[in-house]
């Protein structure tokens, strides 16, 4: 995958993204833990990025169990 | 050497505990949830696993309700002084320890109304007194899950019902009963659970905190400390969201790294295993006591009922002259005194004087419980 390829789900907090790292494990969809990229917000903490092609399952699964997301961007 | 003093804290400690907190502090050691490095990242999944697994044991099913504190007194004062009001009724039980009475007392001083059930002298309680002294601004019941003294284990499911039926917050003081009797915030309606992490739980002093349920007002539940959370960082006020709201500043990311694998421990054993060993080392400890002559036994005397917490006195002895010839004599570690309940003692008819408490954990064996029998039974005798 080249750069355009992804998209970030931004969260509370590290235990919102460790959280949300683990829903998304179980529902079989990969991703990763990564620092928040400047352009979206000044937090200092991290966010779950997956694949492109997962963001709608990603955004469900996070909603059935809960989790609130800040912003669902596209990078 | 036999170690009876688990009541206070739980020792040894399964190799696992020790492992974790000696991997954190050589191989991760960063600050969780403060940065987006590797190994923050890493002491942030810590942390997180930790609380995923104190929401397994105690049924919880948002692993990011579970508050993390110092210990247990952390997590009540939070619940106490966070939630209370001036004007506000609660009602405990005669039963309890210093880290509730202690809160309740001071907000009484700043005008809530409390009300004390009392309890029978083998500190049971009766439901219906509870149900009794419920007024119309009662919010909340408190009460200890079982006694640190005694170890009598209070009806904490029938007293989640009525709180449920009159719409009242349920706060349990799990202290004594985590790790090692079942508790199930849903089953049990507990809106609000203590727990301590370095006593059932297996895990390292400085852990513990407060599992916040559904029905508890976020808006109401006030933090008692602000500070930085490594979220939100771009706002000068406290975020508004759990765990966050109530966990500012660097948490003990070495303990919980050893309460995590402390609570992983019990959740393997089986909470009914391990209870099943201390049944049957407090039976015979109650049994080999109530036979001896000059020993008396406070509580219920029934294992089926209490904790592996067992009080007595040598009659013609003091507290402390026993508890000292226990130790030095014998090499048992128990405590001796008022176990930091004065209520409790008031209620079993030992205050001030106190009692000598054995406190056993799944560590302990039926051959250590022989042993101290004896060494009792030396000790009792010898006064006569």
């Amino acid at each position: 995958m080249t750069e355009g390829d992804y998209t970030v789900l931004l969260v509370y907090s590290t235990s919102y993204a460790l959280r949300a790292e683990k829903l998304l494990d179980q529902a079989g969809i990969q991703s990763k833990l990564i620092p928040v990229p400047r352009e979206l917000s000044s937090d200092c903490g991290v966010c779950v990025r997956v694949a492109r092609e997962e963001r709608r399952a990603a955004v469900e699964v996070l909603k059935r169990a809960g989790v609130e997301t800040e912003g669902v961007h596209d990078v | 050497m036999i170690y009876f003093d688990n009541a206070a804290t739980t020792w040894p400690k399964p190799a696992a505990v020790i492992d974790a907190t000696v991997h954190f502090l050589e191989e991760v050691g960063a600050n969780p949830g403060r940065a987006a490095h590797q190994r923050a990242v890493a002491s942030g999944r810590i942390v997180y696993e930790a609380r995923e697994a104190v929401a397994e044991l105690f049924g919880a099913p948002d692993p990011l309700r579970v508050v993390f504190g110092a210990n247990v007194t952390d997590g009540l004062n939070l619940a106490l002084r966070g939630y209370l009001r001036a004007g506000d009724h609660v009602v405990t039980t005669g039963m309890e320890h210093n880290s509730v009475m202690r809160p309740l007392r001071e907000l009484q001083h700043q005008g809530l109304e409390l009300t004390v059930v009392g309890c029978a002298q083998d500190g049971s309680l009766d439901v219906a007194d509870v149900e009794t002294a419920i007024r119309t601004n009662t919010v909340m019941i408190v009460l200890n899950h079982a006694s640190n003294v005694v170890g009598t284990i209070l009806p904490i499911g029938e007293v989640g019902r009525i709180a449920r039926e009159r719409d009242l917050l349920l706060l349990v003081d799990a202290a004594q009963t985590g790790g090692a009797y079942p508790v199930d915030v849903e089953r049990d309606g507990i809106d609000l659970l203590g727990f301590t992490g370095h006593k059932g739980l297996h895990g390292p002093m400085g852990t513990g905190g407060l599992i916040v349920g559904e029905r508890v007002e976020l808006d109401r539940l006030r933090p008692l400390r602000r500070g930085g959370t490594g979220s939100n960082s771009e706002l000068e006020e406290q975020p508004d969201f759990l765990p966050d709201k109530y966990e500012s500043g660097t948490t003990n990311a070495v303990g919980l790294a050893g309460l995590g694998a402390g609570v992983r421990w019990v959740l393997e054993q089986g909470i009914e295993g391990i209870r099943a060993h201390e049944v049957a080392m407090t039976r015979r400890l109650i049994d080999g006591l109530v036979a001896m002559d000059g020993v008396v036994v406070y509580g219920g005397l029934d294992a089926e009922r209490q904790t592996a917490t067992v009080s007595f006195d040598v009659v013609g002895m003091t507290p402390s002259e026993v508890g000292l010839r226990l130790d030095e004599e014998h090499g048992i570690m128990c405590r001796v005194g008022l176990h930091c309940s004065p209520a409790a003692h008031k209620t079993i008819g030992t205050f001030p004087d106190g009692t000598v408490r054995f406190g056993l954990s799944a560590f302990n064996t039926m051959d250590e419980v022989e042993s101290a029998l004896a060494a009792v039974g030396k000790i009792a005798e010898e006064s006569r």
